[in-house]
């Protein structure tokens, strides 16, 4: 279990999720997602686990959300594409508290409303971990079924192509986040007939005989609780932030690609740190408003026209300086990133914004369209 | 600009308009026996009255199949899946553990528990709405799979909780807010025999269609509830019960006309009986990982 193996990112998410004790699984095949499903499909029997290719996308995440409610440790997964068709589960998990988690293995950046702002019905959050390369997520795996059933609610892992398909040498261990609380809530049918008997409801009205907090209240609490999630739940990181002149704001692998550039501007002499935010939701905005105060430059980059930009611009110390470096940039498949994610590129987008640049950002390169090559 | 423009052409004759004002029914008028006496009686899983309509089968429908739980000594390891619908206020009746899910997902949301709990006895209590509009696929596909759940659909032609709307079975020449002039085939299709659907499929170990408005009706549909759910035990796979349920308040006709319209207008459309017994035995040894779930006690993470 804790030896070094030579994995794709899918193959050591699936291991990782296996030793966090999932033993269920359902999804529906979508690139980049498909290799998570085959990898499940092939170790979740082998301890015994359940692993189904459902119908659909709807289908399995509602399979997930009645495997959840009746105790078990229950994931699903897509790309954003088969997210979207899941979110009303979503929503609906949050609100009646079911805890599992959503593998998105997104073509791209482009999902971050989707992750963070809901989609399905109701007044909901869901926690969202956007690890940064194979390693991290490893670990968030495990952390987000911890997180999942600490709040008894749907949590995201947010992955991209590059962490489903490249391949390192990576250990699987098993990591421990703390007690958790019994799920004396999960339905197993031993109090039907008590008069006590249990429910998963988002409507919480209980029997007539034992009436529950009703809608009203019990949505309050849930508001309450993802306000007490959003105060102690956000997690971030910085890189040589202190003395930085330039900050440089970036989630996902295409952080890895930014902390890459700016050590490399580091050592030759450019004041520029990295602040990641490791939780999209919630999205560390107090930690960042503390990084960016006397700033001169605060640059953001992502690979799509401009999310979490909205999420900087809620928080940065002095807004004048924000400065979006990102943008669309899509392989020809559709299936993945296009070639504005390479450190070269990314290289000259910060040095525009550096003393003695330009202070315009280049263009973004086109996507070649020579392959043929199609989904 | 010239006055008040032609209001468009309808096509239809002052007595066809006549009638798109449907009427509004009594309610409150006792149903006749046996339903009142049958949906007065309170077996032990039954917590408090129901809030249904006077003549709504649901009650009955609801009752026989509860009391089916306590027959077969399952009640404490039964679970429900409730859809949407009016029989969505059972919820709040009957004493057993119940995840109320969204609408039409039942069958997977139980082939979810059901794959993890291998030992409890899970059931859906879905309508027509829920099953055969909004959940066809979850069911058929549910039923191809061979999950061990047992379906019950309380299937009335309506949309009730609405207000009396055309569902998937609502049957030709029935008239709803949505189907004012009655289902026609050219404008809105043909009804869908779920039963007959799903007894088409390999997957099925028990499907039947019943009825509860009559004695004789409740007797035979309770007979079929313990057979489907003794399949399930038997681990052959799905079961399913269509009840067909009355609804006078949905069918805007008087609460005591309920069974009537049943037997003229449901009934040559779904006929009573069984379409699938002893169907494909099927073990349960591949998939299910046994009723220890990590995590249901407590410890680390």
């Amino acid at each position: 279990m804790s030896e070094r193996q030579l994995l794709d990112g899918s193959t050591a998410i699936a291991k990782s999720a296996i030793a966090a004790g999932m033993s269920f699984f359902a999804g529906y095949p979508m690139s980049p997602f498909t290799h998570l499903l085959e990898s499940l499909s092939k170790h979740l029997p082998e301890v015994g686990g359940t692993c189904i290719n459902a119908e659909s996308e709807i289908e399995g995440v509602n399979m997930v959300l009645g495997a959840a409610a009746a105790g078990a440790r229950a994931a699903t997964g897509s790309c954003g594409q088969g997210i979207a068709l899941m979110q009303e589960t979503i929503g609906e998990a949050a609100q009646n508290e079911t805890p599992f988690v959503v593998f998105n293995m997104a073509r791209g950046q482009a999902d971050y409303f989707q992750c963070t702002k809901g989609g399905g019905w109701g007044d909901y959050r869901t926690i969202t971990l956007a690890p940064k390369d194979i390693h991290e997520a490893v670990e968030h795996t495990q952390l987000a079924f911890h997180l999942a059933d600490k709040h008894r609610s749907p949590v995201i892992l947010l992955g991209d192509p590059l962490l489903a398909t490249t391949q390192v040498g990576v250990e699987i261990t098993r990591f421990d986040f703390g007690a958790l609380p019994a799920k004396d809530w999960a339905l197993d049918g031993s109090t039907s007939g008590t008069g006590r008997s249990r429910q998963v409801w988002t409507w919480a009205m209980g029997k007539v005989t034992d009436p529950g907090l009703g809608m009203d209240q019990h949505w309050r609490n849930i508001a309450d609780k993802f306000d007490r999630i959003a105060a102690t739940e956000a997690r971030h990181e910085e890189i040589a932030t202190d003395d930085a002149d330039v900050l440089v704001i970036a989630y996902g692998s295409a952080a890895a690609f930014v902390e890459h550039v700016c050590r490399r501007l580091r050592d030759e002499g450019h004041r520029v740190g990295v602040f990641r935010p490791v939780t999209l939701w919630p999205f560390p905005g107090e930690a960042l408003l503390a990084a960016t105060e006397g700033k001169r430059k605060v640059l953001v980059f992502e690979v799509n026209s401009g999310q979490m930009l909205d999420d900087v611009r809620a928080w940065t110390h002095d807004r004048r300086t924000i400065e979006f470096i990102g943008g669309v940039s899509v392989h020809e498949s559709g299936l993945s990133f296009g070639p504005l994610l390479d450190a070269p590129v990314i290289r000259e987008r910060i040095l525009a914004h550096l003393p003695g640049g330009s202070g315009v950002t280049p263009p973004i390169p086109a996507t070649p369209m020579e392959t043929g090559v199609v989904g | 600009m010239t006055g008040a423009s032609t209001p468009p052409e309808t096509g239809r004759s002052p007595e066809a308009s006549a009638r798109h004002t449907l009427p509004l029914v009594d309610t409150t008028t006792a149903p006749l026996p046996p339903a009142t006496k049958a949906a007065a009686a309170q077996p032990d899983l039954i917590l408090g009255a129901h809030s249904l309509c006077p003549g709504c089968g649901e009650p009955v429908a609801l009752r026989i199949l509860l009391e089916t739980l306590q027959d077969l000594g399952i009640v404490d390891r039964s679970i429900g899946v409730v859809g949407h619908g009016c029989y969505g206020s059972f919820v709040r009746i009957m004493d057993v553990d119940v995840l109320q899910c969204l609408h039409g997902r039942a069958p997977s949301c139980a082939t979810g528990i059901k794959r993890v709990r291998p030992s409890a006895v899970v059931f859906t209590l879905q309508g027509d709405g829920d099953m055969v509009n909004e959940g066809l696929q979850e069911v058929l596909h549910s039923a191809a799979r061979g999950e061990n759940i047992t379906c019950i659909l309380l299937n009335n032609g309506v949309f009730g909780d609405t207000g009396g709307q055309a569902t998937a079975t609502t049957v030709l020449g029935q008239r709803t807010k949505t189907s004012l002039d009655g289902r026609d085939a050219e404008q809105h299709g043909y009804p869908i025999p779920i039963a007959e659907l799903v007894a088409s499929l390999q997957g099925v170990g028990y499907v039947a269609r019943g009825a509860v408005s009559s004695a004789g009706q409740v007797q035979a549909t309770k007979r079929m509830i313990r057979r489907a759910l003794e399949s399930q035990l038997a681990g052959q796979g799905l079961s399913l019960v269509e009840i067909v349920t009355m609804c006078p308040t949905g069918w805007f006709v008087p609460a005591s006309e309920g069974a009537n319209y049943q037997h003229q207008s449901m009934e040559p459309i779904y006929p009573m009986g069984e379409l699938a017994v002893a169907g494909r035995a099927r073990g349960t040894a591949s998939g299910p990982v046994g009723d220890s779930i990590a995590g249901t006690a407590g410890g680390t993470s």
